[in-house]
């Protein structure tokens, strides 16, 4: 009965998506009041059956009703109740669902919080909202119902693949799907310009805090699943260049970009065509990304079924959408005012650069990930396109952009000289080149290169927090009235720059002193790595909630004494032939000691490989300082959706323009 | 500055851009593309004899998997017409089974033997890499649809 009640909610939301696609539309085209009402019920009710459909499925894997297929498919009696909930966004109907009650509830957010909006705006913005929602919703619907029945109903379920049962992977799909969709709401925006006609800064003031915030979203799910990636494949990696990576890498470069751009559309009133194409391309790759991964074109993970039709059907839709839009952009953009002036060296100059830089970039990723279906459709050989590629490409790219992220917002708006701003960085300077200088010089095993990827952290890090700091310390008293007074975007800023930093430390450290052993041990032998000794004492059975493991115990010991016991599991699921690695993951100051167990070669002996990761926790810091930054800024009051904007004087700006957040 | 010449700088460095783009990808192109052979294919020598890395992928062929030693292991990958001996030094993935999907990464020997520097097999047990499923429909061995 639940699930022929989601069923009949999810009927009902597509009815409603298709009223709100359409209805408010008419109505601001003619101006009436009436019909441009329906919006905000149409997209509050939609929101309301989404969440009523979702919890309905959620109800039916909790309680293992097996006769629902997506349950059967993806689901086991005996599972942990937290899995068996991620269960439900585990497989392809639960995932699209689960983006349906996203994209409706980024919907009802707009009509329930955006009381200020110009009401004919509001309307076409959810009348676009309720156009994809159609899109998603006829997709589920006729394509892949997450309520489908089996008969007869079976006993028990197949089980979630048991490398997805695991905490920070079970919570990485929402956080994704809320950067995926959220970028919606940009897309949502840019077109309801389009139709106006007409962008403001008013406009890029409400378009930003929704992408920053989606931003920040898609920033913790890239991270969560690079995270998972390092602590539970068993490989030690954390970044694989893989297709479906690179699908959520790439609106993150766009979302990045526009994040920047919308910032010269509020405070300078120009780009304004670019940061709506940019709107389109970042929802476009989030669709893109979609597609990728679940339609099984390229292989990977995270494709769950490769039903054709499904295929068809999102490709179809991912044309109208990408073709409708640009082609509006193509008749509309032209009509666009054209915006103030500046030179190139200047605030906006700086921002042009990292835009193009980061569309470059992006560029670069897309091709390599679609270069193999290109190839393979053309010519019928198969290739693959490795990390190689993408580092002979990506990183030259991103260097250039990596540098400049500290001058740029040194530069006041309009024109500017660059004396005076690497005037003002000289320390920053001098700092960075001592820091790599001074590893190169003490720490054996460094490399030139490294030397350089230390400078530019340390350049990256200090040059981010250097507006702030001189901001607060100039001369004469108040420091800390000032540090208060400081505008938040400024330092959200200047916190996501500084994680930019971190994790640029973190991959330098990590690529140049990792170290990796293998070696086969039997019980009582001992390896070394990294300047810890690893003593295998014993290799037995292990059992957890649905699972049994063979687990080693090793001492860790550092200059002959014993400070750690390492566990590492191989776990083999009851409801599942899969075996799982689990590493033992020993964190230190300077980073982990990583211990694999490999199989038994029959006699005793045990493959064994061993990692030391020096500053991966770098990696995550950074990407939660970026986070941070996100967050910060996003509090700021100009940001806070529908607050009046407030002009802000630039008191007493001798020689720094306030710095406006850049994240 | 006027509009023109703000429009020119602008459409110029994009141009640049994409120069610098282009300009790496085809470099990165030339030498980090790594093609992907069915066993047939390097049985019957249509792989090029270059020094360069290649893929091969199908089944691990039932009964073929030897461990001389913890880390080392031998196997043959079959696209059940066809099989190449495969050798590897290292953790092979945890579903790496006899029967199963498996894609190697590496370099083809003198002696025909593949030297694999990497061994993927996929996450999911009833996941087959599309590369396997095209090697075994192009060897006529495809059970499925």
């Amino acid at each position: 009965m639940v699930a022929e009640l989601g069923h009949f909610a999810l009927i009902v939301a597509f009815v409603i998506a298709a009223v709100q696609a359409t209805v408010p539309l008419v109505g601001a085209h003619r101006g009436d009041d009436n019909w441009i009402a329906v919006a905000r019920p149409a997209a509050l009710t939609q929101f309301l059956m989404a969440a009523v459909a979702f919890f309905a499925l959620m109800w039916c894997f909790v309680h293992s009703d097996f006769s629902v297929y997506a349950v059967y498919n993806s689901s086991h009696s005996l599972k942990p109740l937290v899995y068996k909930i991620a269960g439900v966004w585990g497989n392809h109907e639960g995932s699209l669902l689960l983006w349906i009650l996203i994209l409706s509830g980024f919907g009802a957010a707009v009509a329930a919080f955006g009381n200020n909006l110009p009401p004919a705006l509001k309307a076409r913005v959810l009348s676009v909202q309720g156009m994809i929602g159609v899109g998603f919703l006829a997709f589920i619907l006729f394509t892949s119902n997450p309520f489908a029945r089996v008969f007869p109903a079976p006993e028990e379920g197949m089980g979630l693949n048991p490398l997805l049962q695991d905490f920070g992977l079970a919570i990485h799909p929402p956080f994704l799907y809320l950067g995926y969709v959220g970028f919606s709401m940009a897309f949502s925006f840019a077109v309801a310009a389009l139709i106006e006609g007409r962008v403001d800064p008013a406009w890029a003031r409400w378009v930003r805090p929704w992408t920053l915030a989606a931003w920040c979203f898609l920033t913790v799910g890239i991270t969560l699943g690079s995270w998972w990636a390092y602590y539970e494949l068993g490989w030690g990696g954390f970044w694989f260049w893989d297709p479906v990576e690179n699908a959520s890498f790439m609106p993150w470069l766009a979302g990045t970009a526009l994040l920047h751009s919308a910032i010269v559309v509020e405070r300078r009133d120009t780009l304004k065509a670019w940061t709506i194409l940019l709107a389109i391309l970042t929802f476009s790759l989030s669709l893109l990304g979609t597609f990728i991964v679940r339609s099984g074109v390229l292989t990977s993970v995270h494709a769950f079924a490769t039903d054709p039709a499904r295929g068809l059907f999102i490709l179809a839709f991912l044309v109208a959408v990408i073709g409708g839009s640009l082609a509006l952009f193509a008749v509309r953009a032209p009509a666009l005012k054209p915006g103030g002036l500046f030179a190139p060296v200047s605030r906006e100059g700086a921002l042009v650069l990292n835009n193009l830089l980061l569309a470059t970039a992006c560029a670069t990723v897309l091709l390599g990930t679609l270069y193999p279906l290109f190839l393979d459709a053309l010519t019928g050989d198969k290739v693959s396109v490795g990390p190689p590629f993408f580092q002979a490409t990506f990183v030259p790219i991103m260097l250039p952009l990596l540098g400049a992220m500290v001058v740029g917002p040194m530069l006041p708006w309009k024109r500017a000289d660059l004396g005076p701003a690497l005037e003002r960085l000289r320390f920053t300077f001098i700092a960075a080149g001592f820091a790599g200088l001074v590893v190169y010089a003490l720490v054996s095993g460094t490399s030139l290169t490294a030397a350089g990827g230390i400078a530019l952290a340390t350049w990256i890090i200090l040059g981010g927090m250097t507006p702030l700091a001189q901001r607060v310390f100039r001369r004469g008293a108040g420091g800390a009235d000032r540090l208060r007074a400081l505008p938040r975007s400024a330092v959200g800023m200047s916190l996501a720059h500084a994680g930019i930093g971190v994790v640029v430390l973190g991959l330098t450290a990590l690529l140049t002193w990792q170290t990796e052993k293998d070696q086969v041990l039997r019980v009582g032998q001992s390896m070394d790595v990294a300047g810890y000794t690893l003593t295998l004492r014993s290799v037995g059975p292990h059992p957890g909630a649905n699972y049994i493991a063979s687990r080693a115990v090793f001492d860790v010991a550092k200059g002959g004494a014993v400070i750690k016991t390492a566990l590492p599991e191989k776990r083999a699921y009851v409801d599942s032939t899969q075996v799982t690695t689990e590493a033992a993951i020993e964190p230190t100051l300077f980073g982990d000691l990583y211990v694999v167990l490999g199989d038994a070669d029959g006699t005793g002996g045990y493959a064994i490989r061993a990692y030391f990761k020096p500053f991966v926790h770098l990696l995550w810091l950074g990407a939660a300082l970026m986070v941070l930054g996100g967050v910060v800024s996003l509090s700021d009051r100009r940001h806070r959706v529908g607050a009046p904007a407030k002009s802000r004087t630039p008191g007493a700006a001798v020689a720094a323009p306030p710095a406006r957040a850049a994240t | 500055m006027t509009r023109k010449r703000q429009r020119l700088i602008l459409v110029l460095s994009g141009l640049a851009a994409l120069g610098l783009a282009t300009g790496l990808t085809l470099y990165a192109l030339r030498d980090n593309l790594v093609f992907f052979y069915s066993p047939t294919q390097v049985v019957q020598h249509e792989v090029p004899v270059e020094n360069r890395n290649i893929r091969i992928g199908g089944l691990v062929a039932d009964g073929s998997v030897q461990r001389p030693a913890a880390n080392t292991i031998h196997f043959a990958i079959t696209d059940m017409v066809n099989t190449v001996n495969v050798t590897y030094t290292g953790l092979v993935p945890n579903l790496f089974k006899e029967g199963q999907g498996v894609v190697a990464e590496g370099r083809l020997g003198p002696d025909g033997t593949f030297l694999a520097s990497q061994v993927l097999a996929k996450h999911d047990e009833t996941y087959m890499p599309k590369e396997v499923i095209d090697a075994l429909k192009a060897s006529g061995q495809w059970k499925g649809n």
